[in-house]
């Protein structure tokens, strides 16, 4: 344990990323911590997503490197990266939306199980995983929910329900892009007060808007500004620092 | 399982069994035989088609290798079984191959380069006359016996076809209800979430061909059987086309639609064409005013149909009940309200 503390969750060291002649993603270089809560902020555009694309796969880098715990996952397909401990939720809600929230779960669960190569069986059958999933729904509040069609869900139950996607896969890393995105005053306590549930096995790197909600989650934040990471610190170092204020919080 | 859909399950087997009695009719039992086959051609399309979402306009070309290698085989000497299980064999392993090819690209690359290579099998077998006889085509030299049975005459065919169809229909029905059937639809509506769920939607879709390929060189062999020749007029783009179209017609990513759509298209290619001229048209026709009805095919549109109707006749059961008005309009309901659960173990 003490071996691995040394070692950063989510190392990235001079990343770029460049959309023709347009760098997306300029040396980018940042160390996450075994457990810790990471805020990642900047105006529109700044390559805040980009970043997770990166780190995804979704996104082929131009350059850099990308570890998780040390294991290099540049040049490696997405789900392999998955496979090492990797999950994500998306901005833009990415779910099966014609599907019961139990089966968008469950496909979650068989991403890591090998019976997802079964053409045999019948699905259903097996219990265990619709218990999981069940056990992932109940965890953000949607065990109620668990047999409903999406689209016949609010928004803030399908934020939640992206949650439990990659919640239920117990990664070791877990990004989160914009959680709170679209959400009530209300839905963003509920969800805050997952994400606070969420145990410190997981380390989680945050992009969020909500800087009220997201500034007491996290202890550390990095600022993006055109793809580069121009300041990087505690909540009140980056908070005091004059170009965040320049780019972010506006004077 | 309910007791309703297992009523439905032995009508409709009992029906198959008896066809051959209740037809009576020779012809009419061999295009039993054909719609089988053809509805093996579209269910093995339906796989990558409807649970996957992979337009495939080379389907034919499974027909064609494992067809001639069927025919050439047996020609060389070797008995029957060896023959069809090498023909099956080489096919899937052509489907492999094709496959890799056809998924390295997405969505309309995919389409054209089945169509190549369903084109590339067309051409070999009609310049490949030494082979395969060219346009003239080959003759098988006799149907099989399977396990000592004789399937030269129609009925017996027909119930040797319905053994394999029923065979391949139950492994693609569970395929359908799999976990990786489950991971295929998930790969057609999600691709990049599948991904990040931690499924290889590439083996995905390739396995679905490698399989897809499998039971069309399984009804390519039978296709073989049941004609005792092939040409690579039967291989044509055409067929493809049509293969394609029966899947679509009778409602992609349903397991009967297919089957269905294949029923409609031999019979109409059959039946109709002896007494309409211009069977081609009316197929065009029906086709059309299908998918402006029911764009998702004949049957998902049907069981939307019966769906409605008997909601309607259930509202209207409802009113009736709370204001017992009309006698008559309630008991209309009732039946209606029957006839939906009927619709509901037809699917």
């Amino acid at each position: 344990m003490t071996a691995s503390a040394a070692i950063p969750a989510l190392e990235v060291a001079h990343l770029s990323k460049r959309f023709g002649g347009l760098p997306a993603t300029r040396d980018v270089s940042l160390r996450v911590m075994p457990g810790e809560r990471r805020l990642i902020i900047g105006p529109n555009g700044a390559g805040k997503t980009t970043l997770f694309n990166l780190v995804t796969g979704d996104l082929s880098a131009d350059g850099g490197s990308v570890r998780l715990f040390g294991q290099e996952l540049l040049g490696m397909p997405t789900q392999r990266r998955v496979h090492l401990g990797l999950a994500r939720t998306y901005q833009i809600l990415t779910l099966f939306p014609r599907e019961r929230l139990i089966h968008n779960v469950v496909l979650s669960l068989l991403g890591l199980d090998r019976r997802r190569w079964n053409p045999w069986s019948i699905l259903t059958a097996n219990s265990d995983l619709y218990a999981d999933a069940r056990q992932a729904l109940e965890r953000v509040g949607l065990g109620e929910a668990a047999e409903r069609i999406v689209v016949e869900t609010s928004y803030g139950e399908r934020r939640r329900l992206e949650l439990a996607m990659a919640l239920a896969q117990k990664p070791k890393l877990l990004l989160l892009d914009e959680p709170l995105a679209g959400l009530s005053q209300g839905e963003r306590q509920t969800v805050r007060a997952l994400l606070d549930a969420i145990p410190r096995d997981v380390t989680i790197v945050m992009i969020e808007h909500d800087m009220d909600t997201a500034l007491g989650f996290a202890e550390r934040i990095t600022v993006l500004h055109y793809g580069e990471v121009i300041v990087e610190g505690t909540r009140a170092e980056v908070v005091a620092d004059p170009r965040t204020r320049e780019v972010y919080l506006g004077d | 399982m309910t007791v309703r859909t297992l009523v439905a399950f032995a009508v409709v087997a009992l029906l198959l069994l008896a066809l051959p009695w209740v037809i009576g009719n020779e012809f009419y039992v061999n295009m039993a035989s054909q719609v089988l086959i053809y509805a093996l051609f579209a269910l093995s399309i339906n796989m990558m088609l409807g649970y996957g979402g992979m337009v495939s306009l080379g389907h034919a070309g499974y027909l064609g290798i494992a067809g001639y290698a069927c025919i050439l085989l047996t020609v060389a000497g070797y008995d029957q079984l060896t023959a069809a299980i090498f023909a099956v064999a080489v096919s899937t392993v052509a489907a492999a191959f094709f496959g890799v090819l056809s998924l390295r690209a997405p969505g309309l690359g995919f389409i054209m380069i089945t169509l190549a290579l369903g084109q590339i099998v067309w051409g070999v077998a009609y310049r490949a006359n030494d082979l395969t006889g060219g346009d003239n085509g080959i003759r098988h030299p006799a149907r099989p016996m399977p396990f000592g049975f004789d399937i030269r005459d129609a009925p017996s065919f027909y119930y040797f076809t319905l053994a394999v169809f029923v065979i391949a229909l139950f492994c693609i029905w569970r395929f359908s209800r799999s976990p990786f059937g489950a991971s295929l639809m998930g790969t057609r509506d999600q691709p990049r979430r599948m991904r990040m769920l931690g499924h290889n939607v590439w083996l995905v879709r390739w396995l679905t061909f490698v399989m897809a390929g499998f039971w069309a060189s399984v009804a390519g062999v039978l296709y073989v059987y049941y004609n005792l020749f092939l040409s690579p007029h039967a291989i044509s783009l055409q067929q493809s086309a049509e293969i394609l179209l029966m899947a679509i017609l009778g409602g992609a990513s349903t397991l009967t639609g297919p089957i269905v759509g294949a029923a409609i298209i031999t019979l109409v290619k059959n039946v109709v064409s002896t007494y309409v001229e211009r069977w081609n048209t009316l197929l065009g026709v029906i086709f059309v005013v299908v998918i402006v009805f029911m764009p998702y095919g004949l049957v998902p549109g049907c069981a939307q149909l019966w769906r409605r109707w008997a909601n309607r006749a259930k509202a209207r059961k409802a009113t009736s009940d709370t204001a017992p008005a009309s006698e008559a309009s309630g008991q209309r309901g009732d039946s209606m309200t029957r006839a939906h659960g009927a619709s509901e173990t037809a699917q």
